[in-house]
């Protein structure tokens, strides 16, 4: 299993704050995993897409295309507003 | 030199006195500075009258941790304590508590404002004010990404 989460304002607009991939949906890399939740509607193509998304994985951030493998965690956010 | 760290995220209020206390007491430490964060009742011209923090929990701990450990890296610091807190606020409630100790002014100085300013863009909490036209989530700002970038090269 994979699990995806996403925060804040991200988590409204997808009315989504997880999903759990199972092993035949799982993607292989970050990428992979941004086009086939593109591909769920607009809101998820507009989240993917917007340049300004941070990208955790394993609640490290991450700037690159990183190798996903089950058991990750990957979580979807918009720009950090904190202090 | 083996730097003291008290980290907190929680909903509950914190005390200034008692994290000044715990920052000083070290006979070595020639300097304490510490920074206060509160909830303001206005944000680009409209009346806020609450405050919601949002936080990723595991993340958060571990991103305000290497924000720590850089901090003592680049400078001499006896101890760090870093509280943040999540969950409903209002206007005048503390919110963010970073405090550094060393042995000399400077070293506290400039890791107390480098603690705030990477904390700002890197670790991963997110506002939502409600205002008189209804609950929004604060947008980042260039100015925050300006201040922490400084720190870079």
């Amino acid at each position: 299993m994979m699990k995806v989460l996403f925060f804040a304002s991200y988590r409204e607009q997808l009315n989504c704050n997880e999903l759990m991939l199972s092993a035949d949906e799982q993607p292989a890399t970050l990428s992979e995993l941004r086009k086939q939740l593109s591909e769920k509607g607009d809101d998820w193509r507009e989240v993917m897409e917007d340049g300004r998304t941070l990208v955790a994985v394993n609640q490290a951030m991450t700037r690159r295309d990183a190798e996903l493998k089950d058991g990750d965690e990957v979580a979807f956010f918009p720009p950090v507003t904190g202090g | 030199m083996t730097t003291t760290v008290h980290l907190s995220v929680q909903t509950d209020d914190f005390d200034p006195a008692l994290e000044q206390a715990r920052l000083s007491d070290n006979a070595a430490v020639g300097g304490v500075v510490t920074f206060t964060g509160l909830v303001r009742d206005n944000n680009l011209d409209d009346h806020v009258s609450g405050l919601y923090l949002e936080h990723y929990p595991g993340m958060t701990e571990s991103a305000l941790q290497t924000i720590i450990d850089e901090a003592s890296e680049r400078w001499s610091l006896y101890a760090v304590s870093v509280i943040h807190r999540v969950g409903q606020l209002h206007p005048t409630d503390r919110i963010v508590f970073v405090g550094t100790a060393s042995a000399h002014r400077q070293d506290a100085f400039a890791a107390c404002d480098f603690i705030m300013d990477y904390l700002k863009t890197r670790a991963p909490f997110w506002k939502k004010e409600t205002t008189p036209e209804g609950d929004r989530w604060i947008e980042e700002r260039q100015s925050d990404k300006d201040a922490a970038q400084r720190w870079q090269g």
